[in-house]
This record gives structure tokens, sequence and C-alpha cells, in this order.
């Protein structure tokens, strides 16, 4: 594949403890927002740090037409931006401050001026410009993750790899986060890979969606055909249906747990 | 497809910046300002460092008018002999050993609770300091000397190779795979307490007059200063800040997180490694020269932290100023306290370095 994601065969997981094995992702182009979902242990969270290059892995992971196995770590780093799910830090540092760290870091060839015009952008697009001088031990768990997740964004990647990044946020920033990483993914011609529980969040805001089960893909592709109640029961062990609202967007319902 | 419209019209863009920096936002003002106040802050530390430099300069058993003091440094000649010896051989050296022992501990502190994420990491508290005085005790007991620029450095350098390996220790645990932070600073505790044994041991089988200078040396004391030694501190010290300097950006991406850091590309072990690297030089050579002076490592950090943040730009040679600041003034106590002698300035950190260490905790408690 030429432009795009593409995924072949990806084995990772802990030594004596495959996770996943063999995933596979096709068909996903640029300025695309892929949910990845599953239950719980099944390895979201190894699949994103395996395609960023922080966990071994076994298979290739090609971005916009290279292998990313045949870049250096640095230069892989640089072009896929990773937010992991623990949260950062409380420090004392200030939050202008990690993000200006993360650019110094990864972007070292920027000038100052630069810098600083991508940490005014990405405030502006998140609306964070109240806790940006504010220290990161004052801030709310949900705002610790703004900060995070701005972290990311201002290097400018082409793939972001988002593990939950709504799991501390109230409903109104999940809308307002989601939005922002879907117009940013569409408007520069990037990719996102997002893993979530919430299956309305991947119904509304991605374009594509990996179900992961048992440390294989059980189903991949648009949302809308792939979220399905058989799908649900099969991947979550629920009886799920999904409707359309008064609005026209699908929702999950889920009804009941089934007896494992 | 989703429902809700593509907003990227209506957001702000990520575009990476263009060849043509625009003027600086308002953030980014807002940000200098920000950064002008810690400026000033340091600033302000360095005077109030100056000032009790002069001060322990100034003060000692001997009588010594303050303008005759002022005058000695700028003018040596215009002292007698005698006071001349007594500024230039005895206080002066006292007082940069003072302030070079203390900013080396301050930096140390700072860099060894970044790299293992711990506010209670010190060379002091993880066994750095115990295993200086095991070294500088094995060399009393055993009798070994070494004479180097008409100095016996036997008790210093035996103190650094101890220090040395407790460093050497705690960094082959961090080095090993699967290591956490949280398991090398329990493997430091221990450490403490096996040399803390170890000491006991040699006091146990040494002879009277060995006995008293291993407890004089475990004390601390800035009485050992003399300028070849100041030069080595003071050398070693300079290394480390700008060696340290290089990597401010990193350590202080490292404090928003280790994952974090790791995925801006940050190779977080081998910065780990570096750091203890440095803090065992720092600690090493501060210590070997001067006995065991404990806290200025654990509480010059948090005096910096709470005045500076956590950018080590400004971090690190804040705990550097704040340490040094610590144990000038704690020079100036062990002359003071009691008129005519000059406690062990060991006995005088700790004494003074657990009530303030205990009001830092309470207050951060009480403004969290």
């Amino acid at each position: 594949m030429k432009d795009g994601l593409q995924i072949d065969q990806l084995t990772a997981g802990y030594p004596g403890r495959p996770v996943l094995q063999g995933v596979d992702l096709t068909g996903v182009p640029p300025g695309t927002l892929v949910a990845v979902v599953g239950p719980n242990a099944v390895g979201k969270s190894t699949l994103l740090k395996a395609v960023a290059g922080l966990r071994p892995a076994q298979g290739r992971v090609w971005l916009e037409g290279t292998d990313l196995a045949t870049l250096a770590p640095r230069e892989r780093l640089r072009r896929v931006g990773y937010l992991p799910q623990a949260l950062p830090q409380s420090t004392s540092l200030v939050a202008y401050e990690t993000w200006q760290s993360a650019l110094r870091a990864s972007r070292s060839e920027w000038s100052t001026a630069q810098r600083e015009a991508a940490i005014e952008s990405v405030v502006a697009t998140l609306g964070l410009q109240a806790l940006a001088l504010r220290r990161l031990d004052e801030l709310s768990g949900g705002q610790r993750q703004m900060v995070g997740l701005a972290q990311v964004i201002v290097r400018a990647p082409r793939l972001l790899l988002l593990d939950e990044p709504t799991s501390a946020l109230d409903l109104r920033w999940q809308l307002q986060v989601l939005q922002a990483v879907r117009a940013l993914v569409l408007q520069q011609g990037a990719i996102g890979l997002v893993a979530v529980h919430d299956l309305n969040l991947a119904l509304r805001f991605c374009q594509h969606v990996l179900v992961l089960g048992g440390g294989s893909v059980l189903a991949a592709g648009a949302p809308a055909t792939v979220l399905t109640p058989v799908l649900l029961q099969r991947a979550y062990g629920v009886l799920a249906r999904v409707e359309r609202c008064s609005e026209g967007h699908l929702l999950v319902l889920a009804d009941a747990a089934l007896p494992q | 497809m989703s429902a809700v419209p593509d907003s990227a019209t209506a957001l702000a863009p990520t575009s990476p910046p263009s060849p043509t920096p625009p003027p600086a936002g308002p953030l980014a003002q807002r940000y200098r300002h920000f950064v002008r106040r810690r400026l000033l802050l340091l600033a302000a530390l360095l005077a109030v460092l100056c000032a009790s430099v002069v001060a322990d300069i100034a003060l000692g058993p001997s009588t010594f008018a303050f303008a005759d003091v002022l005058r000695g440094l700028f003018t040596p000649g215009a002292l007698s002999q005698a006071q001349q010896v007594i500024l230039w051989e005895v206080r002066l050296p006292y007082a940069v050993m003072a302030v070079l022992v203390g900013a080396s501990l301050g930096l140390a502190g700072a860099e060894m609770q970044t790299a293992l994420n711990n506010p209670l990491a010190s060379p002091f508290t993880l066994g750095v300091s115990a295993a200086a005085a095991v070294g500088a005790s094995a060399a009393v007991v055993s009798g070994f000397t070494l004479l180097t620029w008409g100095e016996n450095l036997a008790v210093p350098l035996c103190a650094f190779v101890g220090a040395a390996c407790a460093t050497a220790l705690i960094q082959l645990l961090a080095w090993r795979q699967g290591a956490t932070v949280d398991t090398v600073v329990l493997f430091g505790i221990a450490l403490l307490f096996s040399f803390e044994a170890l000491l006991w041991l040699l006091q146990f089988i040494a002879d009277s007059n060995a006995l008293q200078q291993i407890v004089f040396w475990t004390m601390g004391s800035l009485g050992r200063a003399t300028w070849t030694k100041i030069g080595i501190v003071g050398t070693v010290l300079l290394l480390c800040l700008l060696w340290s300097a290089r990597q401010a950006w990193a350590l202080t991406a490292l404090r928003a997180g280790e994952d974090q850091a790791r995925s801006f590309g940050i190779a977080v072990e081998r910065l780990r490694l570096v750091t203890l690297l440095r803090v065992s030089l720092l600690a090493a050579t501060a210590l070997s020269f001067v006995g065991t002076i404990g806290f200025v490592g654990l509480v010059g950090p948090h005096i910096a932290r709470m005045l500076l943040g956590e950018d080590h730009r400004y971090y690190l040679p804040g705990s550097a100023l704040a340490g040094a600041l610590m144990l000038s003034l704690a020079s100036i106590l062990s002359k003071a306290l009691v008129p005519g002698v000059v406690l062990p300035i060991g006995i005088i950190t700790a004494l003074v370095g657990v009530p303030l260490f205990m009001t830092l905790v309470l207050r951060q408690r009480r403004v969290a």
C-alpha cells in the first residue's frame, strides 16, 4: 500500500505470553480515524505499543509506503505519536513545559518560534489556554489527560496512537477531544488509531473499526457494518442492540451480560 | 460514516510550523513572563548565597573585624601574616568548600529524585553516604596512606571507592531488565542498612585512635578543606553541571511520565543510567573530602522544586544553589552556636535538616 496504514501479521506480547497473534489491518487511507475495540486485556494497548515500536513485535507495519521496522527507533517515533493509557505524572511542571519538552526531545530541528507557534495552535485547537501555565499536580485527571493529548498532537505525527484518550474525561470533553482529533486527522491526511471502550464514540467519530478478540482480529471495517448484535455477543458476551436514534446516529444498547 | 460534521475548518489547525516563524503569540509571551520570574528567583538565591558566604568568612573563633575580612579578600597584603593565614588557609577554604559540597549534594539529590522518580531519593537515604563512610573507615583501620600533592588522600580515595561501589550496585540493578524504579529505591534502602552494619563492624575492630577518627569522619567536617580538594570538587561539579544542562530537556520530559518520554524517542533506561553515573561522581567526590553530610541532597531539591518548579533548566541549578545555601548557613551555625567551638557540620545539617524537611512535607500536604 502506498498511502495510509497497513498492518501485516503483527504478533506481540510478553516473554512466554503472546497477547496478539497475526493481526492484520488493511484498507486504511489517509485521513482515517480507526477505533480499536474489544474486551479488557484483549491486547488493545499492546497493539498500539507494538505499532509505536515501544514493544518488540513480529510482522510488518507500513505507514505511507514505509515499513516502520526499517526506520531507526528515533525516526519511527518522530512519525508516530503515542499517548499512553497512564496519565501524565503529577509533577510541579506546568503544562506548557511538558509540551515544550516534548518538542525539544522529538523536534529538535524546529526553531523556538516554530515550537511556540505549534504549541499556540494546539492549545487553541483543544481549548487549553486556561491550563497552560498551571502545574500538573494542581490539575484533575481529565485535565492531565488533555495535557497528555496535546503533548502528542503538538509534534504533528503522521500516525496518532491514542490509548483510551477519553477514559478520564467528562461527556463534553469526550466529544470535544474526539471531534478535534478527527478534524486534525482529516485535515492533515494523517491516521489515528484510538483504543476506546465506548462503542458509541467509535460509531460516531471513527470511519473504521478494528475489533480484537482472543488475540486476533474478530472483524474490521466501517463501524456501521461491523458492530452488529452478533459480533457484540461474540466479542463481549453481551446481548445488545444497534439502533438508530431520532437524530439518525447508530447507538449500541447493551441489554444483558450472558453467563460466562 | 459518522453523522458529526467535519469540524476541521472550525478548529484551529495543527499544521507543521511554517519556515518563516510568526511573532510570539500571547501564550508564548505569558510563558516568557513566567520564566523571567523564575530567573529572578534564581538570581535572588544566588544573592542570598553570596551574603551567606561573606558572613561565613567573617565568623570564626578568632576575632576578625568585618571590614578587615572584606579588605583581606581583595588586597591580601593589607592584613597581618596571621590574619592572611586565617583568612586564606582556614576561613575561605571552609566557606568555599561548604558551597561546593552543598551544590554537589543538591544537584546529585535533584538528579537522583528525577532518575528514580522518588522525592525521597538522595545520596544519604540510598546508602551512598554510608558506603563512603565504610570506605573511609577501611582506610583508617588499615592504616593505608597515599601521599599526593603533599596530602594524604588515602581516606578520600577509599571513601570515593565506597560511594562509587554503592552507586554502581544501584546502577547495576537499574540496568537489569525488569528492575522497576521502586525496586531500585528499596534496594538503595537495603544497601544503607548493609553499609551501616559494615561500618559498625569496622568500628568494633578499630583501635581507640582509629575509632576516634572514624567517628569524627562520620560527623562530617569542612575542616578538612584545602585548595587542592576544592579544585577537585569544583571541577567535578562544573563538569557535571554542564553535562546535566545538556540533558535538561530529556530530564524534564521524564518528569511528565516515563511512557510519554519513551514515546518522544528518549532512551529512558540510558538516560537513567547516565544520570545515576553523574550522581555517583558528584556525591562520591563531595562526601569523600568532608565526611557524612545528610539531608542537603534531600531537602535542597525540595526547596528548589517549591520555588522554581521542575523544568530542569531552572530546577537543577536551583537545587545546586539551594544545597549550597543550606550548607553555607549550616557552616555559619556550626561556628555561631557554641562560641569558640566549631561543631562538625554533619551534626548541624541533621539537626536543622530534619525539622526543615518535616516542615516542607507538612506544608506540601496542606497545599495538596
